[in-house]
Order: C-alpha cells, then structure tokens, then sequence
C-alpha cells in the first residue's frame, strides 16, 4: 500500500465532507488525513484527503468521490511534483535548565517558538510528514505535554492551478 | 420506453387510457408550461412542480411535518395521490411504476418514521439503480436537531443510499431542487433522490417559476461512448471463438434491446440475462442461454466460464453472477460497457473499458461490427456445438413431489403460460423469486420486475401496485411467496380501494423456502424458525380469508386439476384484485445452484449432481 494525496473540489454546501466521509466509510477506505478550507473561488472548498490504498482501490476511490454530486473535480498531488505541508503545535516540558535547548532544536527545523510558560513551551512547525516526526522525536526526551496536527495540504508546483475557469463560472 | 432522457425537456408520454378504473378522465401530457413569479406557499410550489415535472402519481401517506403538503395536493388535477397503507409499501410501488414505465417513480411520507419506513425502498432502488424521487417531510426548521417529535435525521440516514439528497431551507428553492432531483434520478445511472422539505418551509411564503436553472456544477454523466473503444470491443468479437454477450440490467435502463438483438444476431453470439435483465431479450430466441449465477442454467454459467470474451452490458459482476471471484471466466477477456465509471473495474479487470450509455455503445458496436466482417458462422460453430450439447444434457427442469403435492415450479409456469408474454411479473424475493426468473418465459422488455440488488422481501404486491397503475392496459401478476406474502399484503387494500386490479399468486410452501433450502443443504437439516405454519391444520392466517378481508377475491389451489381452472378464474377478474393461495411441497428446491463462496466450476445440476463438462472440446 501507498499514500496517495487527492486534492477534491467541492461545492461549498452543507453536509458535503459528510457525504465525503461517509463515502470512505461505506466503502472500507481509511483516511490517514483530512483537511477542508476555502479556496480562491467562492462557493468552492477544498478536500485534501491523504488515504493509505492500492493503486486500484485507489481509482475505485476517485471514481466513487467523483460519482458524489457536489464533488466538482479531484486531482492526485504527487508529492514531487507539489508542496505539501502539515501543522504542528506542541507544548514541550522547558524550564529554565532546558528551555536553552528546546529553542536550539525548534531553531534547527525553522519552527517557532509562540508560547512561553515558566515550565513548558508552545513550538509551531509546518513541514512535511517527515520532518515533522523528526522534530518530534528530538522534542520527545524533554517531555511532550500535549500536541496537535492538521490535516495534510498541498498544492501543485508551477504557475498552473486545478480551479479551471470553467468551475469557476459554474460554482 | 427510455429513461436516460431528462424528464424536464423531455415528457415521456403518457400509456394510452384504458378503459379501467385507472383511466384519468381529462388527463393530458403537455409540456411543462412557463411560468414567472406566481404568489404561492412552499406546499403550493412543490404540487406545481411536480405538475410541471409530469409527475401522474404520487405514493405516500400524509402525516403531521408533510401535511401542508397534502393540502394543494387535494386541488391538482393532474397528480393524482395513492394513499398506501404503509410508507414502504409507497416506496415500492413508485419503483415499481417505475420499472414497468421507464418513468421516474414518486413516493411522499412525513418526517421521522414515515421517512424512515422509507429507507427499505430507497436502497432497494439505489442497488437495483431505479428511479425514484421521495419526498419526505421534516420537523420545522427551528426544532432540527432538538429531537423534536417525529424528527429523524433522513438525509444522513439516506446518504449511503441514494444518488443525492437534499434538505430544503429555504421555500424559494423547492422548484430548481424538485428539478434537479428528477433529472439526477433519470439521467446517467438512474437512482433514487430523496428531498426532505420541513414543515415551515412547506408553509412559507414564496414565488413560483419555472423552468428553474438546475445547479449541477459536478454531475456531467458520460453517455458517448469512446469510438475507439467501441471499434477495439467489435475487432475483439469479431476474432472471438467463445464469445458471450453478459446482459444486465443497465441494458433495460437504456432502452437498448433493439440494439442488443442486432447485436446478437450480427455476431452469432450466445447470450445470457442476468436477473435484472430478463426481458432484455426473448428466450425464445435460439442464441439465449437464459440466466446466468448462482441459479442460472448450467449453458449459461458454463459459458461465462469457458468464455474467451464476456461483453458486459450494463452488468456489474455482482457476486450472484461471478460465484468466487478468483474463479470466474478464468481465459475471458473483458469489454465492460457501463454508464457508471466506478463499475468499471471494480470487481473485475475491464480489458476494453466503454463508459457511456449503453444504447449508443451497443448500436456503435454493431455498425463497427458490419464493417469489421461480422458473423463467421464457422468460427462460433464448435462454442455452440459444445453449449447447445450442454442445453440438451441439463435443460432446467424439475420433478414432482413424490408426495403428491403440488410443484412450485409448475404453477409458476402455467401462470406464465396462460398470462402470456405480453403480461408482466413482479415477484418477491426466495424461491418463488429464482423459478419465475426460470419458468417463465419473457419475451418482452419491463416484463420482469424484481428486487435484484437489495433482496427486499415483500417487494411483489405493492411493486405490482405501482406497475399496474402505470400500465393499466396490461395484466400484472404478483408471483409472491408466503413469507414476502405477510410483509407487505396490506397494500392489497389500497389496490381494492383505487381500483388497481392486480392479480397475487401466492407460492404457499409454508415455509420461508429458501432459508429453508439452505438449512436442507448445509445446515443438517436443522430448520431453524423457517416454519411459518400458513400449512397444515393452523393455516394461520387463512389467505383466501385475508384476501376476502383485504377486497380482493380470494381462490385456493391445492391440486394439479386446479391449477389451470384457478390460473384462468383469476385471468378473468378484471374490477378486483384476485389473491390465489397455491398449496405447494415444502421440499421443492431451486436448481441448478453455485452455493455461496465457491466457484462457478462447482455448479450442481441438481442436488449430488454435478454436470459433466467434456475438457477435451476445449
């Protein structure tokens, strides 16, 4: 199995990452990530979805989004060929005998430190998968007290864009 | 008879009127007429749409969150509402109206359980891909989510199995979603589309135009086939040695039997109907091998199995027709003519892929065959002499009870002998089911009406209801069996009470026959809560009794004598519904049989028979 990220089109109505989500269900599939947000166009969101398939259950995955009504358009980001970034915050244990090194680290994966506290720190990463598991594994001897992560996005490279003028007009 | 076509720019018109009950004095098909900015309620705009949308008849059940609804209704002159006796009975009747019309099948309930008693319909239809638009009324707009009375959550109950599904917010909405809904119902792969309007919306002011402007940004349904998909599919038959034509439903959807008999007889090839598709060609033709599957004839599975080349038309290789996937048509190669992209492939590998509708792919399939040669009759003559051995070895049949009683099988086909081929059959699920599907012989196309897909017991009465409505000219036999007999009987009132004159023959064995079948063949014997004691002395409940009580005439046939005089009492009941209770054995069986989860290669004749296929030939 490989992962695959799809980038959908869909009309911005309610219960749309319902019938995108049931679909996965209904189906077997497992999401490893989801995230939805608005795009240039109005009326139009954004799904991306990074699933762990097949190459043919994977097209039976397209065909079958594609299949959902208020599903506009769906295009596979090869990660080559796109950027493609998550969110991280973590709040790492940091006193005054070790915060020194928590900042050295975040510095060296260009994070951010966002949050101070006198026994811990809030660190802010945006990154790939990949190198957000190896600031991870760095931060973990200090302590994690808590984390969070966002869904994968991602956008394909070069001046070209997935939103056609015609889905603009139709949405 | 056609239901790609969009209903809004294309009214289908109307059957004859007859001169029955049925016959709507006054009634005429216009086109939709134009309208602009009319002052009415939500209510008022949905009974004027479905006026504009040729909507004839309506099946469903008022209640309090639809009943704004039911108000116009009494004021249309051109829809006309049957009042069912419950909410699942309306499901099946509109899909049965629409399987024997080829127009889109309408059905109405209130919120909550009146909408959930539709949920049984809506997938039947989803899986066996039939019109249907239901209209369910929802608690008022302020009380959604507070689990206000009779609120259900329809809309995400019904997300799994429908086409789409909308909620109505606001009232100015209704006519463009009433339109959207019937052209996503009958256009590209037809499906069912529920809309859930509340209360207050219902109630609403608001202005009515039409036509509306349908926002369908992402549905464009493929219907051209690919040309140069086509041209490969025809160079493949035309060099096939055993080539079979697999027919499936999609076929009846698209209205493409013309095409399929050109192609039939254009390429000389054998051909086999599956459940959802007989009907699509005449088994009397001498090219049809019947059906093939876990109940098809041995010719039919057997030449899927030894096939070089299957054309898949408008079929999905639905585990009833494959057996073990691993081992189905281990040498065919596959052309896979289908509207829906996500059939292609998805159980097994398309060789050619054609995604379009499957009259256009199958008409261009015979003119690229013309070109290509066409029938080689030497090619093809030892693949037929090998099929047509295996027809005359293991035809379908059947032996009487050596008790005396009275063979299923035989009733079924004496109804189909003396009923005809211009009449049409629905059936319920089981048994009786699987030997109309092989007893009687279907000539015609929408014919044959069934729940495939689903499996839903208690599909026949009120699918035949709905048919009956939609073609009064026609006689419409219900082959049900006893156990789907006690589901769904109490529409035979409404059928009393509307006029709708259908005819029930219920296969009485007593039992729940095909559970029963299974637990003679691997569970020991062992009938556990099969039984439904509607034999013997009990005869509980009595069906010529429940017939009587129902409206209807009730008639018994316990012996062979009877079958025809009954069969033809019934024929000549033409102002009530007529209700035969046939006495049959309990131990009849339905063969030949591919038990679940093996191969087709393991196909049983009859029970300890295996068929003796000659390897050498091939």
């Amino acid at each position: 199995m490989t992962t695959h990220t799809l980038s959908v089109l869909v009309e911005n109505k309610p219960g749309v990452l319902a019938r995108v989500s049931a679909l996965f269900s209904r189906r077997g599939f497992n999401i490893d990530s989801l995230a939805v947000g608005e795009t240039e166009q109005p009326g139009v969101s954004r799904i991306t979805i990074v699933v762990n398939v097949d190459e043919q259950p994977l097209e039976q995955v397209t065909k079958q989004l594609n299949k959902l009504v208020n599903v506009l358009k769906i295009v596979e980001l090869e990660p080559s060929s796109s950027v493609q970034r998550e969110l991280l915050l973590v709040k790492v244990r940091a006193d005054a005998t070790t915060r020194s090194q928590v900042v050295e680290a975040v510095e060296l994966f260009r994070a951010r430190v966002v949050d101070v506290a006198p026994d811990s720190v809030i660190v802010e990463a945006t990154g790939t998968a990949d190198k957000l598991g190896a600031l991870l594994r760095l931060l973990e001897p200090y302590g994690i007290k808590e984390m969070v992560q966002s869904g994968l996005v991602a956008v394909g490279r070069g001046s070209k864009a997935i939103t056609t003028p015609a889905l603009r007009s139709a949405a | 008879m056609k239901v790609m076509t969009d209903p809004v720019k294309h009214p289908v018109p109307h059957p004859p009127a007859a001169a029955t009950p049925l016959a709507l004095a006054g009634r005429a098909a216009l086109p939709a007429q134009r309208q602009a900015g009319v002052e009415v309620t939500g209510a008022q705009s949905l009974i004027k749409s479905l006026e504009a949308l040729d909507v004839e008849v309506v099946f469903g059940i008022p209640g309090g969150a639809i009943l704004p609804a039911y108000d116009p209704m009494l004021d249309s002159t051109k829809v006309r509402h049957i009042l069912v006796r419950h909410e699942q009975g309306g499901g099946h009747a509109a899909t049965g109206y629409a399987q024997a019309t080829g127009k889109v099948g309408v059905c109405m309930a209130t919120s909550g359980p009146g909408a959930t008693n539709l949920v049984t319909p809506i997938a039947d239809a989803y899986m066996d891909s039939v019109p249907l638009v239901a209209i369910t009324g929802q608690v008022s707009r302020n009380l959604i989510g507070t689990d206000g009375f009779q609120e259900a959550d329809i809309v995400g109950i019904t997300m799994p199995i429908t086409k789409h599904n909308y909620l109505v917010t606001e009232a100015e909405e209704i006519p463009r979603v009433l339109a959207e809904a019937f052209h996503l119902a009958a256009t590209g792969r037809p499906g069912p589309v529920l809309v859930d309007i509340p209360k207050d919306v219902l109630q609403a002011r608001t202005t009515f135009s039409w036509p509306p402007r349908k926002e369908l940004p992402g549905y464009k349904p493929t219907t051209h086939p690919h040309g140069k998909q086509v041209r490969q599919a025809a160079e493949l038959l035309a060099e096939a040695s055993r080539p079979v034509l697999y027919v499936g439903g999609g076929t009846l959807k698209a209205g493409a039997t013309d095409e399929l008999y050109a192609l039939a007889e254009k390429s000389g090839a054998p051909v086999v109907t599956t459940l959802m598709a007989r009907g699509a060609f005449p088994d009397s033709h001498p090219q049809h091998l019947g059906m093939p599957g876990m109940h098809g004839t041995v010719s039919a599975v057997y030449a899927l199995q030894r096939s070089d080349l299957i054309l898949a038309l408008g079929a999905r290789f639905d585990d009833r027709v494959t057996g073990k996937l691993d081992s189905f048509a281990p040498d065919a190669k596959i052309v896979h003519v289908d509207i829906d992209p996500a059939e292609i492939g998805k159980n097994r590998h398309a060789d050619v892929p054609i995604v379009g509708d499957a009259k256009a792919a199958i008409g261009q399939l015979v003119e690229a065959l013309a070109e290509s040669g066409g029938r080689e009759a030497p090619r093809l003559a030892q693949w037929w002499a090998q099929l047509d051995d295996l027809r005359r070895r293991y035809p379908l049949g059947y032996d009487r009870p050596t008790d005396g009683a009275l063979a299923p099988q035989y009733v079924i086909q004496r109804i189909g002998e003396i009923a005809g081929p211009d009449a049409l059959y629905a059936t319920g699920v089981g048994q009786h089911q699987m030997w109309a599907a092989q007893f009687i012989s279907y000539e015609k196309p929408y014919t044959f009406l069934n729940s495939g897909g689903a499996g839903t017991m208690g599909y026949a009465v009120p699918a035949a209801m709905g048919a009956k409505f939609g073609r009064p000219d026609k006689v419409v036999w219900a082959i049900d069996g006893d156990g789907c007999f006690q589901m769904t009987n109490q529409e035979l009132a409404t059928c009393a009470i509307e006029g709708i004159p259908v005819k029930i023959a219920v296969i009485n064995n007593g039992n729940l026959g095909m559970v029963r079948q299974w637990q003679t063949l691997f569970y020991d014997k062992r009938y556990s809560n099969t039984n439904l004691g509607t034999h013997g002395s009990g005869r509980i409940p009595d069906f010529v009794k429940l017939a009587e009580a129902l409206g209807c005439v009730g008639l018994r046939c316990e012996s062979y004598e009877d079958v025809d005089r009954v069969i033809n009492e019934a024929m000549a009941i033409n102002d009530r519904p007529v209700v035969i209770d046939f006495i049959v054995g309990a131990d009849a069986q339905v063969w030949p049989m591919v038990a679940a989860g093996t191969g087709n290669d393991e196909i049983m004749f009859a029970r300890d028979v295996r068929p003796i296929f000659d390897e050498d030939d091939l």
